[in-house]
This record gives structure tokens, C-alpha cells and sequence, in this order.
């Protein structure tokens, strides 16, 4: 670890500490319905939107029927990506000439994934979409789900704020101002920025580019080994030229961060040239991952009137998320022990040095764990690294932090309700410590409100450790490991980890695009997050009905030093109970191993 | 419940003309008009015919090029597929090819360390850019293949160094494709 690389690191986190009052002021004024200076421009469009969808701007939803709109909008939405990717073939914008996405499984499991903001991909993208696809189906389900994700974490915390009423807002106006005001406004800025920096931003067929050194390459045959020829040596092809993959990169960049979707345009994701060229757009989309997460903590302070409050869940996220990057930094920073002594691993002036395997000379080791630490803190899942290739404890960091619900600034919207339901677990655990009925900011915590909280902290790890237990033990899920030893049971855990905690990273090694794992995968993102979604709303719904009771001697109190403390805790203990064992049978026990040298 | 449908199917429309139309290629527009040369890959020419992008590597190979890193984008460099060998520092597949390249890089120069990013493969498998380590590695053997001080080569290097950004952000690197440009016209070889 070097000085320089903590000082990258203390300057995201200072961008995001700055970030956090502004950006949380502007969404509660922009779900409270309150001027801001975008209104002359946008207020005409959202005006326009309601008219031509038939939207009644003024009518208020309780929580079923919020919840009854959200899914009919995700089923709908969900439906017309599917269509998009199987006729793409016959859609504009396909330069490539491009044929359906296809097998069917595929398409389901991607449409399946980009509705719930997974972002999960077993495609690659310069191979597979077209641009017509990239854009009116991948990058519009970046803004559509990181909308639908931001306003039930508002639902939720307007469940807190209201007293003694029925209804959480509307969700079609709350969609429709989060995608107009929250979201458009900065990806035009900040998609423009990109490409200034680097990022393409074209309509045009990919290009083919003379190679200034022509190359000698195995020729693979299409089962992926090489062919020989009738002695048995492997037969050769001269390549001369390179065929460069363009496309509307940068529009869709900017949304994958600031919606927290994650989904690479190509196949390498932000450690692409054309997705991430240089070291200012990885800080710009580090940034643009935790600022929305980070600005509703104080959305949450504001709308609730306690502000302190706010920045005690910030301080929990902000130390949660310095315990990761330390170890992720820490354990690639001090590489791989099984290369040879000739090779030099420690950082110095003229090499970033540790595991350099899977990762970008730009970005070296700092850039690398801290993207990996905040892209699964968040529940974005772009890569600037493989995480597959990171060392055993390095690759553990973005694991936990998943297992954790990613709450940790979290996904945007997601991980607010994620958080909040651990507050409740936290404040319920205080009262019954002390032998009083829990409050929680002047709501009675009751049992009802417990029971769905337990929900949403049980479907999360049932389905992740039941889904995995079944691929271990069956061939067509160990057919996909491409890392034998314990690194397979790793492989098939982040799998099922990534895609019910709607992450969508991945240890990329294991082959994904199989009728089981599309399945799985695909049905498990719509578990983990419809499944968190209803339990969490109808908390809500029931929260906004009850009485304010101001607070007492006996009341916990929420901004305090020592609740950060406590809700640390609970987000830990509750984790560390659920999956210690199979962690310790996957990273622990290959990290045990490297160190005396096994390899696999 | 029928009214919420339909508003869902006319949402869906309507918000997917907005933001996966209108927004793409409003920016796609303004961008080819502001950043030109940015927005299509950064494409460079020599005697009028297309080389390749300046931020997408290239492989090279023989021993008066600086090499890139390795790559496992398709059969190597192949910017229509990119991508990483996705090995665990434990898969025998991985220790067995740092091995070889270890000892072959050894032989090549044994009186430096071999630093890592020149046995390792990068994540993209089109990484324009080596370490400056990795460059002063390599400048004995282009110095002995092109008959010039080692000197010479160490001034190119250095001008195709990029520093931290701000002195702060990311690492030192070295554009491979800019240097082995500016070898050959240093030696004024037929282009």
C-alpha cells in the first residue's frame, strides 16, 4: 500500500461527504414536490408525460397499490426488453448486422436482470447488442430500474415522516420526477464529460484498423481449443488488422454509475478504454456510484426532521466501507506469493506492483480494490478489475459486501430501504435490551413491522445458499467452474450472491450462458428484489398509519455515536451468522491454501 | 388495476422515446460536434491509412517493439471482444504460464527484476498502457535490436510517459502504440 494510494481513497470518500447535503436537499425538495431551479425546463415535460400516459398527478397510492403499479411497470417494461433483444435483428441501429439474442434463456435472463438493476451479464456486449438494443432497451432499464429503486426507498421514507395516514405518494409522479430531475440533468453533464475524456460516443460500424506489427495466432475452432493440423501441431493464422468495437458508449456510461446499474457496454466493463480511458473518469465514476446512495441518508435526516440522524446511517456506510477497501487494497497489494522470486510485486515509483493479474496498468492496485470495495458496496456490479482474479481475501471484499444487502451507501434507493430495515432489526434489538417497546424516529416499532423486516433478511440468504448447495452438487452447475478448488465453490456463491442482491458483478470465469445458470441467475434477481421490495412496503405502509410518540427517557435514540455502533453490529453479526461457513469453505480456505503454496 | 396496465404499457413508451432515444442521440450529436476526435476512438493514421486507437492496445511481438501486456481478448488485442483470463491466483493454468514467461523475460535481461504487470494479463485484454518499470525492462533489448544507445530509447520513453493525473490520480504509464510509433520514425524506417 502506498501513500498515494490512500490519498486517491480519502478524496473519493471527501468528494462523497460533500456530495452528500447538496444532492440530498434537491431530492427532497424534488419528492416533496417543492420548486428547484430545473422546473421552467422540465416541469413542460413531466406536464406532457402525465397527460400522454394518463397519469392523475394529484391522486395519493397507499402501499398496495404502490406496490401493484411498481410491478406492473417492471412486468411491462420487463416484457418490451425481451421483445427488443429477440428482434433486434430487424431493428435500426445495428450496424453490426447483429442477429437475435439468442438462446431464448439469454434474453430472459438479461431482461430479467437490467428490469431489477442487476445488471448481470452472461452476453458479451460489443458481440451480442445492437446499439438499437444498448440504447432503447439496456440504457433506458438503467434509468427505469435506478427510478423504481430511489422512489420506494422515498415511499419508505415517507412511511416514516407521515402520521395517521393511508398513503406513500404516487408512484408513476415519483418515477417520473426521479427520471427528470434525479437522473436526466446529470447524465447530460456528466455523459458529455465523459466523452471529452475519452469515451466514445458514435453511431458508426465498428472500425478496422491496420495492425502496425501483424500477429501469428492459434486458430480456435468453435468449440474453443485449437485446432491442429494432420501432425498434430496447431494450425496458425497471420492476423493483420484489428477490428475496434464504437458505439453510444458514453450515455449509457454515465447512467450504469449514477443509477448504479453496473452493465458494461462491452464485455470489460469500466476497465474497457472506451468505458474508462483514464484516472479522472474512474474517480468521476466512483463517484457517480455512491452520490445518490450517499446524498439519501440525508433525504432520510431531511424528510424525517432529523438531520443528525442522517449523518449517524452516513457514519455507519463511511466506516463499513473504509473496513473493506482497507483489506481489498491491503490484499492485492501484497500479490501473489506462488509467482517466482524474479518477478518484482512491490509498488514503487515506476510500477504499481501486487496482483496485477485482471487489472488496467492506469488504475494498479489502489484504483482497482477501491472500485471492486465500492462497486459492491453499492449494488452497481461494474468492474474495473476481475474480481475472479483477485487474491483469495482481495475477492472476498466485494463478496461480503454483497452479503451484506449492500448497504453500504448501497444501491441507489436499494440500499436506503436495505439500511432501513436493518435500523429497524437494530432499534428492536435496543429495545429489547432495555425491556421497552422500540421506537424508531417517533414510530413504535411493533411486531408486525419486525416480522417483515426478519422476511426480507431471510428470502436474501435461503435463496443464495440454496441455489448455490444445488449447483455444487450437480453437474450442470460445476460444468460452469473454470477455477477448480475452493475457488469453484466461490465462483457458483458470487454467482448467486451478485444476482439476488441485484449486484450483477461477478467472478466472470464461471460460464454463465447455460440454461441453468440464465435460469437460476435470471429468476433469482427477481426474487431479490421483488421479494425485499413488498415486505419493505408494506413496513411502510404500516409505519405511515401510526401515531408519532415523542420521544422519552426510554427512547433510543438514533444519532448517537453509539446507535452507528450498534447498527454496525447488527449489519455485521447478522451477515457474519448467515454466511461464515460457506465463506470459510470458499476464499478462507484457498487463502489458507496459496500461502502453502497449493494450487489447483 | 386495468387503468394501472395501461398506463404501464404507455409509460414504458413513452419514458423509453425519452431516455433510450431522444437523450442518446441528442448527446451522440452534440458529442461528434464538440469532441470529435474523442467520441470515435481516438483513431490514428500513418500515410493515410487507419493504425489502430490511441488508448486500444495492440500486440506486439518482436524484439524491436516495446511489448504490450498480455492480453486474453479473443486470440489476443481483439477489440470486437474484449475480456480477461478470469484465473485464480491459484489455478495452476496461471502459475504455469508466469513461469514460462518468467524465465524467458529472465534470460532476456537478468539484471533487473521482471516487473509484474509484464507477465500478467490486463482486464481488458486491451490495455494501451504498460508501467514505466515494464518499459525500462524492455529498452536493453530494443537498444541491442535497433543498433541505438540505450539513452535515445530512455528520452522516447519518457516522453511517452503520462504521470499521475493532477500528480494524485491513478499510476505512471507508458502508451505502447505512441512509443513504438515514434521507434520507428526515430529510426526512420520505411513506413
Amino acid at each position: 500500500m502506498t501513500i498515494n494510494g490512500w490519498l486517491q481513497i480519502v478524496v473519493f470518500l471527501g468528494l462523497i461527504f460533500l456530495v452528500t447535503k447538496p444532492l440530498g436537499v434537491f431530492m427532497t425538495r424534488v419528492f416533496n414536490r417543492e420548486r428547484t431551479f430545473l422546473d421552467p425546463v422540465l416541469r413542460p415535460i413531466e406536464r406532457l408525460l402525465y397527460r400522454v400516459t394518463g397519469v392523475d398527478e394529484a391522486h395519493e397510492m397507499r402501499w398496495t397499490e404502490y406496490a401493484i403499479t411498481m410491478l406492473l411497470f417492471s412486468a411491462v417494461s420487463m416484457l418490451v426488453l425481451y421483445l427488443i433483444q429477440r428482434i433486434q435483428g430487424v431493428l435500426p441501429f445495428n450496424p453490426q448486422h447483429l442477429g437475435a439474442v439468442a438462446p431464448e434463456h439469454l434474453a430472459f435472463n438479461t431482461a430479467a436482470s437490467f428490469t431489477t438493476n442487476t445488471n448481470w451479464q452472461a452476453y458479451s456486449g460489443e458481440t451480442t447488442m445492437s446499439y438499437f438494443t444498448q440504447m432503447a432497451g439496456l440504457a433506458f432499464h438503467n434509468f427505469a430500474s435506478a427510478a423504481t429503486g430511489i422512489v420506494l426507498a422515498i415511499a419508505f421514507i415517507r412511511g416514516i415522516a407521515r402520521r395517521q395516514m393511508n398513503t406513500l405518494g404516487n408512484f408513476w409522479v415519483d418515477f417520473v420526477r426521479c427520471c427528470l430531475w434525479v437522473l436526466l440533468p446529470f447524465c447530460i453533464v456528466g455523459s458529455l464529460f465523459l466523452v471529452s475524456q475519452g469515451v466514445v460516443q458514435n453511431l458508426k460500424p465498428y472500425d478496422t484498423v491496420k495492425l502496425v506489427e501483424s500477429q501469428q495466432v492459434q486458430r480456435v475452432g468453435s468449440d474453443g481449443k485449437p485446432v491442429v493440423d494432420a501432425s498434430g501441431k496447431p494450425v496458425m493464422d497471420t492476423v493483420t488488422t484489428q477490428t475496434i468495437a464504437q458505439g453510444p458508449v458514453a450515455s449509457q456510461e454515465i447512467i450504469k454509475e449514477w443509477g448504479t446499474n453496473g452493465g458494461g457496454f462491452f464485455n470489460a466493463n469500466s476497465a474497457h478504454p472506451f468505458e474508462n480511458p483514464t484516472p479522472i473518469t474512474n474517480l468521476f465514476e466512483l463517484f457517480c456510484i455512491f452520490a445518490i446512495g450517499s446524498g439519501l441518508t440525508y433525504t432520510l435526516g431531511r424528510m424525517t426532521g432529523s438531520a443528525a440522524h442522517g449523518w449517524a446511517v452516513w457514519s455507519a456506510m463511511a466506516l463499513l466501507f473504509l473496513a473493506g477497501v482497507t483489506v481489498a487494497y491491503w490484499a492485492e497489494a501484497k500479490g501473489n506469493p506462488l509467482y517466482p522470486p524474479t518477478i518484482a510485486q512491490h509498488a514503487s515509483i515506476a510500477q504499481p506492483g501486487g496482483n496485477m493479474e485482471g487489472k488496467e496498468t492506469r488504475f494498479g492496485i489502489a484504483n482497482s480494490a477501491l472500485f471492486a470495495t465500492v462497486t459492491t458496496d453499492a449494488s452497481c456490479g461494474a468492474i474495473n478489475g476481475w474480481h475472479d482474479s483477485f487474491t483469495p481475501l482481495g475477492g472476498m471484499v466485494p463478496l461480503v459486501n454483497i452479503m451484506l444487502s449492500e448497504v453500504i451507501f448501497g444501491g441507489v434507493g436499494s440500499g436506503m430501504y436495505g439500511i432501513l430495515v436493518y435500523i429497524v432489526l437494530a432499534v428492536f434489538i435496543a429495545g429489547l435490551m432495555v425491556g421497552r417497546t422500540p421506537e424508531y424516529l417517533g414510530k413504535k416499532i411493533e411486531a408486525y413491522d419486525v416480522k417483515m423486516a426478519m422476511l426480507v433478511s431471510l428470502v436474501f440468504p435461503l435463496i443464495i445458499l440454496t441455489l448455490t448447495g444445488i449447483s455444487v452438487v450437480k453437474g450442470f452447475g460445476t460444468a460452469g467452474i473454470s477455477n477448480p478448488g475452493p475457488h469453484g465453490l466461490s465462483q457458483i456463491l458470487y454467482a448467486f450472491t451478485s444476482s439476488a442482491g441485484n449486484n450483477g458483478s461477478a467472478f466472470a470465469g464461471l460460464t454463465v450462458n447455460t440454461p441453468w445458470y440464465d435460469g437460476a441467475t435470471g429468476i433469482t434477481t427477481l426474487v431479490g428484489r421483488f421479494f425485499m421490495i413488498i415486505p419493505m412496503l408494506a413496513i411502510a405502509g404500516n409505519l405511515a398509519q401510526k401515531k408519532y410518540v415523542p420521544p422519552s427517557l426510554g427512547t433510543f435514540p438514533v444519532t448517537t455515536p453509539l446507535f452507528t455502533l450498534l447498527l454496525i453490529s447488527v449489519i455485521l453479526i447478522l451477515g457474519a451468522l448467515t454466511f461464515f461457513p460457506a465463506l470459510s469453505l470458499g476464499p478462507i480456505l484457498e487463502h489458507l491454501l496459496m500461502q502453502i503454496g497449493k494450487t489447483f | 388495476m386495468k387503468k394501472h396496465l395501461i398506463t404501464a404499457f404507455l409509460m414504458t413508451i413513452a419514458t423509453t422515446i425519452l431516455l433510450g432515444a431522444i437523450y442518446p442521440l441528442v448527446i451522440t450529436a452534440v458529442a461528434q460536434v464538440l469532441f470529435k476526435d474523442k467520441a470515435n476512438g481516438q483513431i490514428r493514421y500513418r500515410n493515410d491509412e487507419a493504425i489502430g486507437s490511441r488508448i486500444i492496445g495492440q500486440p506486439f511481438t518482436s524484439a524491436k517493439y516495446f511489448h504490450s501486456r498480455l492480453s486474453a481478448a479473443g486470440n489476443g488485442y481483439d477489440a470486437a471482444n474484449s475480456g480477461g483470463t478470469n484465473y485464480a491466483p491459484t489455478n495452476q493454468k496461471l502459475i504455469d504460464r508466469i513461469r514460462t514467461d518468467a524465465g524467458t523475460l529472465h534470460q532476456e535481461n537478468p539484471d533487473q527484476p521482471i516487473p509484474v504487470d509484464l507477465v500478467t494479463t490486463s482486464a481488458s485484454g486491451l490495455d494501451p498502457e504498460i508501467s514505466p518499470a515494464a518499459a525500462e525492462f524492455q529498452i536493453p533489448r530494443i537498444a541491442r535490436e535497433r543498433a541505438v544507445s540505450e539513452s535515445a530509447i530512455r528520452d522516447l520513453v519518457a516522453k511517452y510517459t503520462y504521470q499521475r493525473d493532477f500528480g494524485l490520480l491513478g499510476e505512471p504509464r507508458v502508451n505502447v502504440l505512441e512509443l513504438n510509433l515514434a521507434l520507428d520514425e526515430l529510426a526512420g524506417m520505411p513506413h
